[in-house]
């Protein structure tokens, strides 16, 4: 969950002079607060280059010193099983892009849970590399009345110890002081020994040599876990917490969302009155502020989602509802940890296929990369709401509800049982070969997490889609736009035609009509026809492949060109000009059903295919997953639409 | 802890398996026990893996409480707790411990 989506750079590598040193340790161990309390917020996300495993590299300065220093993910163990475990000993072993051993390595080891993350340590300790052991919850061993002698921890290691609390900043300037002196860190004279029984025997003894004495079992967290990991009230917490999640997701969007449609709105105004060229007028108010602003206002709503995600898991409730959702993934022949992912790909399927990479078995990771991308994603949700909104009138009701929202949490269900059910067929009918792998999974106390660390867990995800709306969606609308203008026509040729000039909505609709982008939605309309869909609604579908959101801005640009004072109005009343359905009504209620339909099945997003590839390392599965779930989307957007009109008639 | 939460489904005290080599799997919440080893005939990666989860011989694991469909199931080992399903647990060896 910590990788950014569509974080796709590749962070580049330390030059040559500066010190690279590795944070090492086992999840839940606290690194990643170590990391950010050392690197401020210099760190640069980015992926290993052939997987998708996100990338954490930043800088610290000690005097004139610098030390690049990478967040190498968690693991167990020095034997891997899972991607994210491989790249971390890869990285160890210098056996990953070329480049060599990290110079010194800091562990983190989490103080509470010394008996088992000594074993880890022995086992870093085997590679000979300069270590420093970084103790991190040191007040949460005393607070449960457990006792360490630090400095007798050193001596019996053999290598020095520092504690950190990094969400308060203690002990940060020791460890900087410390790295600074890293080429004198003592090593240990033996190597502590490899075989589990004399490890166990080794990690005994330095602990008595260090006098430690174990936390009391956290008191909070045994009374907490009573409750929500009950087989009753569990449950019944668990489906609020997910009630609550989706309903805070739209409910308290709206209110942000509404102030940032009206500073585009007003951004709007100010290019009318004040630009006077039509041509950049109509370039900055439809594909700048309409398209990318259109987008734009979703910013709050999935900031929102990304910071309650980052709260769950900074709380600890994550794995425990993972827990709980063990058995019902089993049935899909998925894990508990699976359902993470898919929960995150709410927000977007790319942080949810990154999140796979926790998955040790390879079959249960491409089964959940397949599944991913039929989560609703934040990037359906305009399109949705759009499709909706021109479906079902808002004051409609049904009981108690609106039924819109009814409809939105229709297209939710839709996808989440669509995903299982991919997940089902990968896993039983496609892929019935692979091993088993082990399902294992830490529940740490609950704890407060910081309000920074989830802000930069908020802000990584953002950002990204931010630098998706600045990029991709602004080259599409931006595209799309001159073809829908292009070719220009002269007054002649507008009057030969017989529009009037002076009739603004006359040329563009004519120019729209006349433009490249109507031959080339001409040219795919007959394979959407069966679907309903005009060169128009071709387009739009045409521009979404590249990202979803665009869908709401092509459509937009077209009705602006019909009726630039009511977008949405045009749209409804958006009719056939010319072929056997002319002055027909083209967003019929089949129409928009076998749209909803396709929206809900099809693989548009490149970014996604592009991550499903640079996951599996083949093209093999980003195609098979493309066509599959694109003709897919057809057939069933066709059944959709003949059902529908069948109802209706 | 006192394992009161599988109280419905209990048929026995926790410590009817002491000094009875059984399976962790076996195990009801509320149960405490020794590891003895870890069958790695079925496949070595996951014996290592449990091995390295802190599951070695003559390490003590408490059975903590069930999920609500009964599979997975929490031990307290280490002074950490970790779930396990019930395949990976049958692989632990274990003897128990009087209540």
């Amino acid at each position: 969950m910590t990788g950014g989506c569509h974080g796709g750079g590749v962070a580049a590598p330390a030059p040559p002079d500066t010190v690279r040193v590795a944070l090492l340790g086992s999840p839940n161990a606290g690194k990643t607060s170590v990391f950010n309390a050392l690197t401020g917020l210099t760190a640069k996300t980015g992926n290993y280059p052939g997987v998708t495993v996100a990338r954490y590299v930043g800088t610290c300065r000690h005097g004139d010193a610098r030390y690049t220093i990478e967040d190498l993910p968690g693991l167990y163990s020095l034997a891997p099983i899972s991607p994210d475990e491989q790249v971390a000993v890869d990285v160890l072993d210098g056996r990953r892009d070329g480049s060599a051993r990290p110079d010194a390595l800091l562990v983190v080891v989490d103080a509470t849970t010394l008996r088992r993350s000594l074993g880890l340590l022995a086992q870093v300790l085997t590679r000979g590399l300069p270590t420093c052991v970084v103790l991190t919850f040191t007040d949460e061993l005393a607070r449960g009345q457990g006792h360490l002698d630090v400095a007798a921890l050193a001596t019996a290691l053999g290598v020095p110890v520092v504690p950190v609390l990094g969400h308060r900043g203690h002990g940060v300037a020791a460890l900087r002081d410390r790295l600074a002196g890293w080429r004198e860190w003592p090593v240990p004279v033996v190597p502590p020994p490899v075989e589990p029984v004399e490890r166990d025997a080794w990690v005994e003894s330095v602990l008595d040599f260090a006098g430690y004495r174990a936390p009391q079992p956290h008191r909070v967290t045994q009374r907490i876990d009573a409750v929500l990991l009950h087989p009753l009230w569990g449950t019944i917490v668990f489906l609020a917490v997910m009630t609550v999640f989706f309903q805070t997701i739209f409910t308290l969007a709206t209110p942000l969302q509404d102030a940032v449609e009206s500073l585009f709105a007003l951004l709007g105004r100010l290019v009318d009155r004040h630009v006077d060229n039509p041509w950049l007028a109509g370039f900055l108010g439809d594909a700048l502020i309409g398209g990318v602003g259109g987008v734009l206002v979703f910013v709050p709503q999935i900031a929102l989602l990304f910071l309650l995600l980052a709260l769950l898991e900074g709380v600890g409730y994550l794995p425990r509802a993972a827990f709980l959702m063990d058995r019902v993934m089993a049935r899909v022949g998925l894990e508990g940890r699976a359902f993470v992912a898919l929960l995150s790909s709410f927000a977007c399927a790319i942080p949810g296929i990154m999140a796979t990479r926790t998955l040790p078995s390879a079959r249960d990771r491409l089964a959940t990369m397949l599944a991913a991308p039929l989560m609703t994603c934040s990037a359906r949700l305009p399109v949705y709401v759009l499709l909706i909104s021109l479906l079902v009138d808002p004051s409609t009701r049904w009981g108690p509800f609106g039924a819109q929202g009814l409809v939105m949490l229709g297209m939710y269900l839709l996808g989440a049982v669509s995903a299982m059910l991919a997940a089902w067929f990968f896993q039983r009918v496609v892929h019935r070969r692979g091993s088993a792998m082990p399902f294992y999974l830490e529940l740490p106390p609950y704890r407060l997490p910081s309000a920074r660390s989830v802000l930069v867990a908020m802000w990584d995800a953002a950002k990204s889609f931010l630098r998706k709306c600045s990029t991709i969606i602004l080259v599409t609308t931006a595209a799309l736009w001159l073809l829908l203008n292009l070719p220009r026509h002269s007054g002649a040729e507008l009057r030969a035609a017989g529009v009037d000039a002076g009739n603004s909505a006359a040329v563009s609709a004519y120019v729209v009509d006349h433009s490249y982008a109507a031959g080339l939605g001409r040219l795919v309309e007959p394979v959407f026809t069966p679907l309903g869909f005009d060169w128009r609604v071709s387009v739009g579908v045409l521009s979404a492949q590249s990202a979803r959101e665009t869908f709401v801005a092509t459509l937009g640009q077209v009705a602006a060109a019909e009726d630039p004072e009511h977008p949405t109005r045009a749209l409804r009343h958006l009719t056939y000009p010319d072929g056997p359905h002319a002055g027909q009504p083209v967003l019929t209620p089949p129409t928009v059903v076998a749209l909803l339909v396709w929206f809900a099945y099809a693989l548009q997003c490149m970014a996604t295919v592009g991550a499903i590839r640079r996951e599996t390392g083949t093209w093999k599965w980003p195609l098979v997953a493309f066509g599959c779930l694109t003709g897919l989307a057809w057939v069933l957007a066709f059944l959709a639409r003949q059902l529908t009109t069948l109802v209706l008639s | 802890m006192n394992g009161s939460t599988a109280r419905g489904r209990r048929t026995g005290p926790p410590g009817r398996y002491a000094g009875v080599e059984v399976a962790l799997a076996e195990l009801r919440p509320g149960a405490e026990a020794t590891v003895v080893r870890v069958e790695s005939a079925a496949s070595p990666a996951i014996a290592r893996r449990l091995a390295d989860l802190g599951f070695t011989p003559g390490t003590r694991v408490r059975v903590e409480r069930r999920a609500p469909l009964r599979d997975p199931v929490l031990y307290r080992l280490r002074d950490y707790v970790v779930c396990l399903r019930r395949a990976q647990a049958a692989c632990v060896r274990v003897i128990g411990v009087g209540a």
